[in-house]
């Protein structure tokens, strides 16, 4: 098969962790090697929060790489999760992407499953009228769903499919575990709504454009113009030490033209908002950072922009394209005034985001390229060529580190 | 109380005004399809039905639409593109405060240049309108619902 012998014949470029084949974005079977050795694997994924799921037989829906899992609460409150398919023919057990159910009951032949996936119900399993029925060894325990390891933090949910995976606070790092902590610092959450868009590029290059801060200040006219991301601002890139993880952190500035926009050729100095409600952020952590952008491997993103909170969860499809779910939140005691401040810096988020439109739109046109050219390899550069944590914007570090993990876990 | 013929062609030419003003322009007219102090909201369907505030785009005066519109044609970088809405199913009811509560479907198609269009996004307005500033309807609400929540990948212009 062409796929095959194309994986086959993958040799990373010479210039190792600067240089990116652009083969991993498109070949489906790296994309099965990722499947199974990044999402199915040891790593804690992200599949949503405490607040979601409050009572018990809540549930939600979601994914941990392309696979479908389901999260709940049992009778005694404890959150369990295991794999979104029924153990006798694969149908999908839930079809709803949120709920409150006892029992999980597959809607082919209505075996069901509690609330820990342990099945409990196997119709005719004793036959009709002496006919049919399971064998005599038939056993339903033989048949229950795998559960998945369950970690919460501050109200978040992580999942596993690693039995005993690491501890959630040191697969984070002590770095990366203090900004985790920053948001969710056990206040209770509130939930503000969801966006979901599929964007039709490769996984890696969302986590890759949350990682450069270099695009930031040239791409992003408005952050810019408004002086709320700019390269001479004063910023930390910071990583774990396998480099999986990631934070970008930064500090809001004025809306005028510097030697750092010189090369923005488009930027808006003269732009005045008609209605300045819009932006119109006040402090509220106690450090002076108002930009956080935080990665986690190998499926979370939690975003701090001024006031707008909100983690994204990208879920991969296929070679050439993901589903980025939103949730944005606030704290349960916002006052009215916050959250409608929230609701309002929103406008630059999401699939019509001022700002993450620009997103969206690079990504693709980025898998257009590439897709054209898999041959061929991109160039990450910026900043040198190491992977150590950074004082400045002007850099690709974490791009880096990023791939420096990518590359041992894949074996590539 | 149900709006008589007249009333009813009113509000249908307002919405064929709105969708003229989106997908052939001037874009910059289509915020004087507001009241000053107007509310206008593209809400994902799954929020709006658990009751969660959270909008993609939030407009809370005819200014806030008009810096929506400044930013989407000079600093958001993004395909050409063109839509064209559909909008049917136009119904009015006229209130005890004057002012008319409409609900509409609608559908937009999305031709990126060079591409095969597009369902962009398809839902309905639900809507508050004051059938009489300076002899013209204008909206008051606007909140558009839209089942399509799983958006593929951007929506550029307003709904």
């Amino acid at each position: 098969m062409a796929t095959q012998d194309s994986f086959e014949r993958l040799t990373w470029p010479d210039g190792g962790i600067t240089e990116i084949p652009y083969q991993i974005y498109t070949d489906p079977k790296i994309f099965d090697r990722e499947m199974s050795r990044i999402f199915c694997a040891d790593g804690w994924s992200y599949v949503g929060l405490e607040v979601e799921i409050p009572d018990p037989g809540d549930y939600i829906v979601t994914r941990i790489g392309n696979r479908s899992v389901i999260i709940t609460r049992d009778e005694q409150g404890n959150i369990r999760g295991f794999a979104n398919r029924c153990a006798h023919r694969g149908v999908k057990l839930c079809r709803q992407r949120t709920g409150n159910n006892r029992f999980f009951v597959c809607p082919y032949h209505q075996w069901s499953y509690d609330a820990r996936g342990q099945l409990r119900g196997v119709p005719f399993i004793n036959g009709v009228q002496k006919l049919g029925g399971m064998p005599e060894d038939f056993n339903r325990q033989d048949h229950n769903l795998p559960p998945l390891a369950i970690s919460t933090r501050g109200g978040v949910i992580f999942a596993s499919f690693e039995e005993n995976p690491e501890r959630f606070a040191d697969y984070l790092g002590e770095t990366n575990l203090n900004y985790f902590d920053r948001v969710f610092d056990g206040r209770e959450l509130s939930l503000l709504g969801y966006s979901r868009q599929l964007i039709p590029g490769n996984w890696k290059l969302m986590f890759e454009n949350i990682k450069d801060p270099y695009h930031a200040s040239l791409l992003h006219v408005f952050l810019v113009t408004f002086g709320l991301f700019r390269a001479d601002q004063k910023s930390q890139v910071r990583m774990d030490e396998t480099g999986r993880h990631g934070l970008l952190i930064s500090r809001k500035g004025e809306q005028k033209a510097t030697e750092s926009t010189r090369d923005i050729s488009n930027l808006r100095e003269d732009f005045a908002l008609n209605d300045p409600r819009l932006l119109d952020p006040v402090k509220e952590f106690a450090d002076d950072a108002t930009v956080v952008m935080q990665t986690i491997w190998p499926n979370l993103i939690i975003q701090q922009q001024s006031n707008t909170l909100a983690l994204r969860q990208i879920q991969p499809r296929h070679p050439g394209a993901f589903e980025l779910h939103w949730t944005f939140f606030g704290y349960a005691n916002d006052g009215e005034e916050m959250t409608l401040r929230r609701l309002r810096q929103a406008n630059l988020m999401s699939s019509a985001g001022l700002v993450s439109a620009d997103d969206s739109e690079v990504i693709k046109l980025a898998q257009d390229g590439i897709d054209a050219y898999r041959d061929d390899k991109g160039v990450i550069l910026m900043g040198g060529r190491g992977v150590e944590d950074e004082e400045h914007m002007v850099t690709e570090v974490a791009i880096r580190a990023f791939y420096s993990h990518y590359r041992r876990i894949m074996e590539l | 109380m149900n709006l008589d013929l007249d009333q009813h062609r009113q509000l249908e030419a307002l919405y064929t005004e709105y969708a003229q003003l989106l997908d052939d322009g001037p874009l910059t007219q289509w915020p004087e399809l507001f009241t000053e102090k107007s509310l206008y909201l593209v809400i994902p369907r799954d929020n709006y039905d658990k009751g969660l505030p959270l909008a993609i785009m939030r407009c809370e005066s005819r200014g806030m639409l008009e810096d929506r519109i400044r930013a989407v044609q000079e600093t958001i970088m993004h395909e050409p593109r063109y839509l064209r809405h559909q909008i049917t199913n136009i119904s009015g009811h006229l209130g005890d405060t004057g002012l008319i509560s409409a609900v509409a479907n609608y559908s937009v198609f999305e031709v990126v240049e060079g591409e095969l269009p597009k369902i962009l996004s398809v839902g309905r307005y639900i809507d508050l309108v004051d059938p009489h500033v300076d002899g013209s309807p204008r909206f008051v609400e606007k909140r558009v619902v839209y089942d399509s929540v799983l958006v593929p990948n951007t929506i550029v212009y307003p709904l």
